[in-house]
């Protein structure tokens, strides 16, 4: 088992996790929930220290999609943070976000596409992208971390200002050039 | 084998939420929903018809937006026994303004009266024990909902599951709205907030 190598040339837009956090905070997001995942860690840290903002840790990722239309309801913003793989694990609870129009953003680290070492990943890899946009959602994707940012600024106003359900799928080659 | 109810489910709800003052109401698909809405229909009621296993999350994640308010979770045995891993997320969050009350039939009500797991000895109460819950209790007669409508009228240290042991059967269907974003705006705008 080996982990893809930190890329030599690391430049300060490599820091996206800060950026989205900043990202967030400005698009007054007050719940964050997550399944920990490895390319997700600093922002998850990020958000735990930060005391204006409710962080749950879940045992499924279904939980998430549920807090956050709870959130909603009592008029806060949620942004739900997962791999890939907990996609398969929400399908069903994403159906309250389409029905309900719920705002809904979720960033998804993408695994078994890039560099993976464990071929177990790969079926649920394929199919994160169609399984999400069968049940409703708008499926946004970024490969760098100057897209990256940008389209999950994109995505917070989508979701949050026009009521949309959106996965903002983070390549692996971008979750690759960090350490894992 | 668990000891038979005799509670009528309506009855039992009914006198759960006869003084519910500004308690917000999040029930869980099938017959919670329609025991809810039997009680009288009320813009502080988030009905599901759908979402198995997340009644007692959303009203977590409102519990959390809303601290000042009390928030309950109204669900069955089986969508509570689907949504067991939110009860240990429930446990660690610790609100101290949720209640769950699981109304449980020991049956899959909707699908057939096959017997849950409740029915066959698993203690949802234990189980919210053991995840941390400030506080559990089952009961079983009209007195005892009374009581506990009272206690969760009151201050909790944390989140609390309670248990109703209800006869098995399914009264009349009492059918609210099934339309969700009318649902989602109404609630909001009981809390004042704009619809969209």
């Amino acid at each position: 088992m080996h982990s893809p190598q930190p890329n030599p040339e690391t430049r300060s837009s490599d820091d996206w996790p800060s950026e989205l956090y900043r990202i967030l905070k400005a698009a007054d997001v007050r719940q964050m929930s997550y399944v920990p995942d490895a390319g997700h860690s600093q922002l998850i840290r990020m958000f735990s220290a930060d005391r204006d903002v409710t962080t749950n840790v879940l045992t499924t990722e279904e939980e998430g999609i549920a807090i956050a239309a709870g959130a909603w309801l009592g008029d806060q913003r949620s942004v739900l943070l997962m791999q890939s793989s907990g996609v398969g694990n929400c399908i069903n609870m994403l159906s309250l976000s389409a029905i309900g129009r719920f705002p809904l953003l979720m960033l998804v680290t993408m695994r078994g596409e890039w560099a993976e070492f464990n071929p177990w990943q790969v079926p649920m890899s394929r199919a994160t992208q169609p399984s999400l946009e069968a049940i409703g959602l708008k499926v946004m994707r970024a490969e760098t971390a100057e897209d990256l940012v940008e389209t999950v600024e994109s995505a917070a106003s989508l979701a949050y200002e026009s009521d949309q359900q959106i996965a903002v799928l983070i390549g692996q080659r971008l979750i690759g050039k960090k350490k894992w | 084998m668990p000891m038979q109810a005799q509670l009528d489910r309506r009855a039992a709800v009914a006198a759960l939420l006869k003084d519910r003052k500004d308690t917000l109401v999040v029930s869980g698909l099938g017959s919670p929903t329609y025991d809810l809405h039997s009680v009288g229909d009320h813009d502080g009621n988030f009905y599901l018809w759908g979402a198995m296993g997340g009644a007692a999350l959303i009203a977590l994640g409102l519990a959390q937006a809303q601290p000042g308010k009390r928030v309950l979770a109204l669900t069955g045995d089986g969508e509570q026994l689907m949504g067991l891993g939110g009860i240990a997320t429930i446990g660690v969050a610790r609100p101290r303004n949720l209640d769950i009350v699981v109304i449980d039939n020991q049956h899959f009500g909707e699908t057939g009266m096959q017997a849950s797991h409740t029915g066959r000895g698993v203690d949802l109460t234990a189980i919210a024990a053991a995840c941390g819950f400030a506080a559990t209790g089952s009961v079983r007669t009209l007195e005892e909902v009374q009581r506990l409508a009272a206690q969760i009228a009151g201050p909790a240290d944390g989140p609390r599951l309670f248990v109703i042991k209800v006869l098995a059967e399914n009264p009349p269907r009492s059918l609210p709205s099934r339309d969700a974003v009318f649902i989602k705006n109404r609630f909001r705008a009981h809390l004042g907030f704009a619809a969209a």
